[in-house]
């Protein structure tokens, strides 16, 4: 093995600024922590519109990814935590952000988040993560009607990816693409654990099966996986897929296959909805305690 | 709102569903149950907030072991006391 080795799986950090808008102007200022299990988002939003987002990986301590995740979103607008209104923190670490006024789960915040993006025809939200994977419903409000998770097993989420891309020794980024690139759909592997199917993928590449079949083989898996779970609360149009995995082409394409719907097309990026549905909340919180509302 | 608790693995389904519509945090379920399973939390779906019925943390990873005893795999099976506990069927299992 090359000394590249355990790199594959490190997705790109980023950050971005809305051209156009002035903090100095905004009514309300708002922000979103999402601190995921693998990722951490940050957005900040004006009157409700998105402003500045950054996307980390979490670090060892939740406290200080989110602040800096936080401080790097801000970063360049001169806008300052203290200048932030109402600050509402989400996601698995989201006891963890010091400077949040409130928390709210992350299934609300997902379902909340995929309405902004994706608009209020959406109806079942799947949203995969790194370490769970959720399926909600909800109404033309973004509130949450039903929603399952599974987060007793990696297997179908982006950790599971993340792995895997090490494995074969494809970059995360790339990983759906080459899953496409296969003439006929390979047998999936185990679906029942991430780590057997991470084994039984071992086994067919040992076999000499070329890693695009076995990264076909192992998207499938994920996807049956996915569906089963999302059949669990039963799937109504529009369906919209959140996540950071939401970018992966071939879970996506699959997914649309398999369950003859397409899922619609994002206007952001997707990984984004639970940050984003946490300064939308946030947003809300402020008006009811000013008494807006 | 049907809030699924629980998980799916190898050997089944096992989630406890909670109808936020229906249940009103009363708490009865919470005190029959043998186990502990149950706990009243606050409702943060909702900006409206209010209390409901909700799986503990502690067992949401392995109710099905939590849950056992109130479920014997052979001779007669009852529906579950915190199922008999609840005015409002607010609760239902998946297996």
């Amino acid at each position: 093995m090359s000394g590249e080795t355990g790199e594959f799986w490190k997705w790109k950090e980023y950050r971005y600024t809305m051209p156009g808008m002035d903090w100095h102007n905004a009514k309300i200022i708002t922000a979103g922590v999402d601190i995921g299990s693998v990722g951490s988002k940050a957005v900040a939003m004006l009157d409700g519109e998105l402003y500045a987002y950054a996307v980390k990986r979490t670090g060892g301590t939740s406290e200080e990814t989110a602040v800096k995740v936080m401080n790097w979103a801000l970063e360049g607008t001169g806008l300052k935590i203290e200048n932030i209104n109402y600050v509402v923190g989400t996601g698995y670490g989201r006891v963890n952000v010091p400077f949040a006024n409130k928390t709210i789960t992350e299934i609300a915040c997902h379902a909340r988040g995929a309405h902004y993006i994706y608009g209020p025809t959406v109806r079942t939200v799947l949203d995969v993560g790194g370490q769970d994977c959720k399926a909600i419903r909800c109404d033309e409000k973004g509130k949450v009607l039903s929603f399952l998770m599974n987060d007793k097993c990696a297997a179908g989420t982006g950790r599971g990816l993340e792995v895997f891309a090490d494995l074969i020794g494809v970059p995360i980024e790339e990983l759906g693409k080459v899953s496409l690139n296969v003439p006929e759909e390979p047998p999936p592997v185990s679906n029942t654990c991430v780590i057997f199917a991470k084994a039984e993928a071992l086994a067919l590449l040992r076999q000499g099966w070329p890693k695009e079949k076995v990264a076909a083989a192992y998207h499938l898996a994920m996807v049956n996986r996915i569906v089963d779970l999302l059949m669990k609360v039963g799937i109504e149009k529009d369906f919209a897929i959140t996540g950071g995995v939401a970018k992966n082409i071939g879970i996506v394409s699959r997914l649309e296959r398999i369950l003859g719907i397409k899922p619609l097309e994002p206007k952001m990026d997707p990984i984004l909805a639970g940050a984003i549905g946490a300064a939308l909340f946030a947003k809300a919180l402020y008006e009811k305690q000013l008494g807006l509302r | 709102m049907k809030a699924h608790y629980g998980y799916k693995d190898g050997s089944g389904d096992y989630f406890i569903i909670v109808d936020t519509e229906k249940c009103d945090g009363c708490g009865k379920c919470v005190n029959i149950c043998p186990n502990g399973v149950l706990e009243i939390v606050e409702n943060d779906f909702d900006i409206e907030g209010g209390k409901m019925a909700a799986v503990s943390e502690e067992h949401r990873k392995k109710i099905k072991y939590s849950c056992a005893p109130c479920k014997p795999i052979s001779g007669e099976r009852k529906p579950p006391p915190c199922i008999l506990a609840c005015e409002h069927n607010a609760i239902t299992h998946s297996w």
